[in-house]
């Protein structure tokens, strides 16, 4: 589903050049629920803005779906993007003027279907995420939790078969972090591919398998055992940790 | 998608309603000015008789002072002699040809109850009216035999007609002009033509005459000159006959010569005149005759004023001014939206989408200036109007090319404006805006 190979990122001013990414190595397999961590500054949010398509990269190589990215221009990244990728930030980004059903709509507007195929599609995510009878609120008039369901539904709509969630539960309480977390589960049972980066080391562990990023690397990779009540770590001779 | 750009720009310009009201005023007072201006030289420039313009001639001959030109740098005079005129005339060289000037006397209306009034009145022969198309409401012009035979015979305008009349057929019917009984023949349709081609002279933008009589009773009634008078050699008497024959200027002609070969013979036609009156003893000058059609007479007698023209290149400066004044609004306005942007992007939009939803914004906003433009267009065009009377009127009128050019500019300026904002709100990288909500 998504493959980098020694990818490299360097962020350039006129006195400093940041390696943000280092050969940065990883396979994500279809289906996978992928979590990242690492600590601020370690190139996550680099890592998922390049694999999201939001930026480009200086060395290494990208395939999206046996797909190698690097030479797109513009208008193939961003139909990737909406055919492919889904996307749910910490902030949520819906925008305040809209109802939700038109924030649910705005990646269907880019896509071209017909007015029928994207209110069915609409209804359908709002109700997966127990906001269809709120369809004609705005944003503001929703709780936190609420909004980043609406969010979530947003990513959902394009039916992706890749969703990327920056912290998605970093602006919410506890209870709702939960609640949007296992709603991404639920979305992964059915058969789509999440990354998620966060800080939250117990969401963590709620995903298949945690990447480590430390210094733009990929510094330790820990395959999830679904029963395990809590994380023992043991490196393994390949450097992945079984928990 | 366009609707959907559309609905998205008007909850953009509602989301800020300050910001687009002061784009919308930057871009309405400029295209208001620029507007008011450009009408006023569109209405100086505007072919007065489009169908013909080609093939009516106005005719010059160098009677001129020996010493010096009529006009520099060689102009011949503007004007003919009554000699001349009547000369020109009397040949009838040409497919049609008129000759007249204007004058004024004192209307005496048949009603007791109406009062006498000085009116403005055009001594010309009968092909005026059929030459220069001027459409009547009631009977016609008078007859060739009326201008040989002086009759005393007047062709009303509409509006002189209401006043005596009050607007009934008045052919048949008499009136007094100048002590004299006149027999009405005929009453225009309201005709303004502007600018007033056929005598630029007095006044291209002023109302046609009052009245119309047949040229030769200036003689028959000594009627006053009107319009411009000039000699360069002082009348050999004082007398009116004196004045007649002197080389004074106060008549105009012209003539209809439909082909190009038409026009190059009445020119030999004219220089062959020009030296037989050499011949006689006048004409000093060098050959020097011209016959300009209507177009060129009107760009020989700069009907656009300076003025005007200077006022219409300030006018269009104040738009750029104001269309800067929009682009720096617009930058502000999206860059605020760089989120959104971002967002959109992030989600499947290209730039080129974003473009265009940002574009129909922006002509959204120059349409809405360009409206309000036009009324503001309108109120400078009633300023003018009541600032400078019937001068302005026929000048201060908005039609539907004026109202079309006026939607155009200001789509056209706001999107020029429109282009850089635009294209800085496409270039934002997604993902230096997504965390910043």
């Amino acid at each position: 589903m998504l493959n980098m190979q020694n990818v490299t990122k360097i962020f350039r001013t006129d006195l400093v050049e940041t390696r943000a990414l280092s050969d940065f190595n990883l396979h994500v397999k279809e289906g996978e629920f992928v979590t990242v961590t690492g600590p601020s500054g370690s190139g996550k949010t680099t890592f998922l803005n390049i694999a999201g398509l939001l930026e480009s990269f200086d060395d290494g190589v990208y395939d999206l779906d046996g797909e190698n990215v690097r030479h797109l221009n513009d208008t193939q990244r961003s139909r990737l993007r909406n055919e492919k990728i889904g996307f749910i930030f910490q902030s949520f980004n819906l925008i305040p003027d809209l109802d939700l059903f038109d924030n649910v709509d705005v990646p269907l507007r880019y896509r071209g279907f017909n007015g029928s195929e994207r209110k069915r599609r609409i209804e359908r995510c709002l109700e997966l995420v127990g906001l269809a009878n709120r369809m004609k609120h705005l944003p503001a008039q929703l709780s936190g939790g609420q909004q980043q369901r609406v969010a979530i539904a947003r990513a959902l709509a394009g039916e992706p078969r890749f969703l990327l969630a920056d912290e998605p539960t970093g602006n919410l309480d506890s209870k709702m972090a939960h609640s949007v977390m296992q709603l991404l589960k639920d979305i992964n049972d059915e058969g789509t591919t999440i990354v998620m980066v966060t800080h939250d080391p117990s969401l963590a562990r709620e995903a298949k398998r945690n990447i480590f990023v430390k210094d733009g690397k990929v510094s330790d990779v820990t395959h999830i055992s679904a029963s395990a009540p809590e994380p023992i770590a043991s490196i393994s001779a390949s450097g992945a940790r079984h928990v | 998608m366009f609707n959907y750009y559309l609905r998205l720009a008007l909850l953009s310009i509602r989301r800020n309603p300050i910001l687009s009201a002061l784009m919308v005023a930057a871009i309405a007072l400029g295209i208001g000015a620029s507007m008011t201006t450009i009408t006023v030289n569109y209405l100086m420039s505007s072919n007065p008789i489009p169908q013909k313009s080609d093939q009516l001639y106005y005719v010059q001959v160098d009677s001129w002072d020996p010493n010096e030109p009529a006009e520099e740098p060689n102009e011949p005079p503007e004007q003919l002699t009554w000699t001349d005129a009547n000369n020109l005339y009397a040949a009838q060289k040409a497919q049609r040809q008129v000759i007249m000037a204007t004058t004024a006397a004192v209307v005496e209306p048949p009603s007791q109850d109406a009062k006498p009034f000085n009116a403005y009145i055009r001594l010309t022969t009968n092909e005026f009216f059929p030459m220069f198309d001027v459409p009547f409401l009631y009977g016609g012009h008078w007859q060739a035999s009326a201008d040989k035979g002086r009759e005393q015979v007047v062709v009303l305008s509409r509006k002189s007609n209401d006043k005596i009349f009050g607007g009934e057929n008045s052919v048949g019917r008499s009136l007094r002009l100048a002590g004299r009984q006149f027999t009405v023949v005929g009453v225009l349709e309201s005709w303004y033509p502007a600018p007033k081609f056929y005598d630029v002279g007095t006044g291209a933008f002023e109302e046609p005459e009052d009245l119309y009589i047949p040229f030769l009773l200036k003689e028959e009634l000594q009627l006053p000159n009107g319009g411009n008078t000039n000699c360069w050699k002082t009348p050999e008497d004082d007398s009116f006959a004196g004045f007649l024959r002197s080389e004074c200027i106060n008549y105009q002609m012209w003539v209809e010569l439909p082909e190009e070969q038409d026009k190059q013979a009445y020119l030999a036609f004219l220089n062959n005149y020009a030296n037989e009156q050499k011949a006689l003893g006048r004409f000093p000058r060098p050959l020097n005759n011209r016959l300009s059609d209507v177009m060129q007479w009107m760009e020989n007698r700069q009907v656009v004023t300076d003025d005007a023209r200077v006022m219409l290149w300030l006018s269009l400066m104040f738009l750029v001014v104001c269309l800067l004044n929009t682009v720096g609004l617009l930058l502000a306005k999206f860059s605020g939206k760089s989120a959104e942007i971002g967002l959109r992007r992030a989600i499947g939009a290209s730039r080129q989408a974003l473009f265009y939803q940002h574009l129909v914004e922006t002509a959204c906003i120059g349409l809405t200036g360009g409206i309000a433009g036009l009324a503001l267009a309108y109120l400078g065009l009633l300023g003018i109007g009541s600032l400078y009377g019937s001068f302005a009127d026929n000048l201060s009128s908005l039609d539907i090319n004026m109202v079309l050019l006026a939607l155009l500019l200001s789509l056209i300026s706001s999107i020029a404006a429109g282009l850089y904002p635009t294209w800085r709100a496409c270039s934002i990288a997604p993902a230096s805006q997504l965390k910043s909500q």
